[in-house]
């Protein structure tokens, strides 16, 4: 038996929509599933359909810019490096193009059943996660066959990585979620921030290229402190063996993922807020 | 405004504490039009619409409450408040147990997903788990009926279908309160009969049901209490007789003031074939307001013009009820009169000797026309009656029930 009153607390107003989501937790693996499942529903390929996109780009990123523009001259194991990165950014990109959908792609449910309605941006993480360890797996059979298996100390900066990509996709999801309800133009919108951000982090490129054109200073500082770049950092350190020795990253790039991880619980905490305050509103909104 | 009587003290499940719900309706959607129009400029875009105001209402445990008004007045925004699909601008909701809405059928369903997958899915959605769902499988199945179909995708289902496993997986989720929104019309009549039999079995189980519905019928027949809305206020709350003849005397208001607001739009009723001026129904040597008993003579004077003269005509009555089926119906021709020449006004009159009309209001439409049975003229619902409640039985037709038995 629960009673459904206002809380005036913020803190335990957090509590109570954590309790509320953690009550609903079969139902967003289930959500999960359907997401999963009809996405490939009626596909002859069904699953490997959520391969060929990255590997597409991969391929592209490849021959395009390793091999017409050069920018595999200095990153050894240039295929292996842009996978590492693509594969980062695709969880994040998922994650918050999934979460900015979410509420307005489940608007049926949302007008006639009442649900804590943080799942929607949530079963997009898990839907998102799922293709990310596909293509996790991907990548480290890539590893093996190119003979540069990621197994050190260094493996352990995938942790942080994942993290932060967790924290602040889910962050981003649940506020453009909420927002995308309110003004239709954030779905636009989070697709050109999306394509920016993924050339705003060292993925086709290395960091060392953009700190020999800005220098030491201010600028490199932010370009690096973008979680983003600190979360694919972390990942090339993590399976990127190849560039070990040979190639540059930033001083205390673990200080700086954990201190970005602080930023990004914070952020998802006052966003979670944004949206329960703005939630009272979707079903009639939609 | 009073709460039905009540022999026992029954927990609440409901609690609504002032509540009022301001929809704002903006003119400008764009994201240009907003930004050109912020601020001061902002607020002569919008326009505030109160759905609901100050509401106060209770309702206990085990009790079937119906929710009636005109289309407009609430009664949706209210339930959707209830099951807290939307939040009240003000005030305060508490409710207790496990809620199930029936807004829309099949709301959770995906297309793509087979039936047994979107029971599953459905079922948690409405906060069962996937154990007990397992469990009643058979069981939702069975009431669903339809057969090898449920490993059928959905889309390739018939809406009928559609809407019997969306009801099936519904009422066996084990709601403490059910929110229930016209979902009864949908079906076909012996599915109609199967959601009526399971709401009766909830009643029985002591659940507690909100149901919004238009058809009056539903609402003396099920509930145990009525809250008559109009225009966000709660205009009645108890009996639901009482409720529903306050709300058909509303909707009669309404009515004669949209025709009056028709007939001042088009001020030149530009009919030189005849007209039905207007008619009157009482019981004869009764009043309008005292209502039609059954065993009554009911006279109905009518009104004719014709401007230059007709020689063959025919004057008709019809009566419907309030669902608009027609109960009565005869015309001058089924008499056999003869008419004189209708030049000018002229008043008519029908005796209808010993009527027996059930308990409802019931509607007058009067026809002029040509002895080809060509209407010249209709005036549609020109009067109407009520025949007062008759508490041993229900339906259009009065007749007065006697039983007995022999052992």
């Amino acid at each position: 038996m629960t009673v459904t009153t206002s809380y005036s607390n913020t803190l335990e107003s957090t509590r109570a929509s954590l309790a509320h989501i953690f009550q609903q937790r079969e139902m967003l693996a289930l959500l999960v599933r359907r997401d999963i499942k009809a996405r490939y529903k009626d596909s002859a390929l069904g699953l490997v359909w959520a391969l060929i996109r990255p590997l597409t780009q991969l391929m592209i990123y490849y021959i395009v810019i390793g091999k017409f523009l050069g920018a595999e001259r200095g990153i050894p194991d240039f295929a292996i490096y842009v996978f590492t990165g693509l594969t980062a950014y695709g969880l994040f990109q998922e994650i918050v193009g999934g979460g900015t959908a979410s509420i307005v792609g489940n608007s049926g449910l949302i007008k006639k059943i009442y649900l804590p309605r943080e799942v929607f941006p949530l079963a997009s993480v898990g839907s998102a996660l799922f293709n990310f360890c596909i293509q996790l797996g991907i990548l480290l059979i890539a590893t093996i066959v190119v003979g540069s298996v990621p197994w050190s100390l260094d493996l352990f900066y995938f942790i942080p990585s994942v993290i932060i990509l967790v924290v602040f996709g889910t962050a981003f999801g649940l506020l453009l979620g909420a927002a995308n309800v309110y003004l239709r133009d954030i779905q636009y919108l989070v697709e050109v921030g999306l394509l920016l951000m993924l050339w705003a982090s060292p993925i086709v490129y290395s960091w060392e290229m953009v700190r020999g054109i800005v220098g030491h200073g201010l600028l490199l500082t932010i370009y690096t402190d973008n979680p983003i770049t600190l979360a694919v950092l972390g990942f090339q350190r993590a399976f990127w063996t190849a560039g070990h020795d040979t190639v540059a990253y930033p001083e205390f790039l673990l200080v700086r993922m954990c201190i970005a991880i602080v930023v990004g619980v914070i952020m998802l905490f006052a966003f979670q807020r944004v949206f329960a305050k703005l939630q009272g509103n979707f079903a009639q909104q939609l | 405004m009073r709460k039905a009587t009540e022999d026992v003290v029954r927990p609440e499940i409901v609690r609504i504490s002032n509540v009022s719900k301001r929809f704002v309706m903006r003119k400008d959607n764009s994201l240009k039009e907003r930004l050109v129009t912020m601020g001061r400029m902002g607020r002569r875009h919008r326009e505030d619409f109160w759905a609901l105001k100050d509401l106060d209402i209770s309702i206990e445990a085990g009790t079937t409450v119906g929710l009636i008004g005109h289309n407009g007045s609430g009664k949706s925004t209210l339930l959707k408040i209830i099951g807290g699909i939307i939040d009240p601008t003000s005030g305060a909701v508490e409710r207790r147990g496990r809620i199930a809405a029936l807004l829309e059928l099949g709301a959770g369903f995906h297309p793509d997903l087979t039936g047994r997958e979107n029971v599953y899915l459905n079922a948690s959605i409405l906060g069962l788990s996937r154990a007990t769902t397992e469990e009643r499988f058979q069981d939702i199945l069975d009431f669903a009926s339809i057969g090898d179909f449920i490993d059928t995708q959905v889309k390739f289902y018939s809406s009928g279908m559609y809407v019997r496993l969306a009801f099936a997986v519904a009422v066996h989720t084990d709601p403490d309160l059910l929110l229930v929104d016209e979902v009864l019309a949908v079906g076909d009549e012996a599915f109609q009969r199967k959601c009526l039999d399971k709401i009766r079995a909830f009643q029985k189980e002591g659940r507690t049901i909100i149901l919004v519905t238009h058809a009056l019928g539903q609402v003396t027949e099920l509930c145990s209490r009525a809250i008559l809305l109009n225009k966000g206020q709660v205009e009645y709350d108890g009996d639901p007789r009482k409720a529903v003849s306050a709300f058909r005397d509303i909707l009669e208001d309404r009515r004669l003031s949209d025709v009056a607001a028709v007939q001042a739009h088009s001020s030149k009723p530009s009919i030189p074939s005849g007209q039905v001026l207007g008619a009157t129904v009482h019981s004869v040597d009764l009043q309008v307001r005292d209502g039609v008993h059954p065993g009554d003579d009911l006279q109905i004077d009518i009104r004719l013009e014709h401007p230059e003269g007709l020689t063959e005509w025919v004057c008709a009555i019809q009566i419907d009820n309030a669902m608009g089926q027609v109960v009565y119906g005869t015309t001058t021709k089924r008499l056999g009169i003869e008419l004189p020449v209708l030049s000018g006004e002229l008043d008519v009159q029908f005796i209808l000797r010993d009527v027996p009309f059930g308990a409802g209001k019931y509607f007058v439409n009067v026809s002029l026309m040509d002895m080809e049975g060509i209407h010249l003229h209709d005036l549609p619902q020109a009067c109407s009656f009520d025949v007062p409640d008759y508490p041993l039985a229900v339906g259009t037709v009065h007749a007065r029930p006697e039983f007995s038995f022999s052992a």
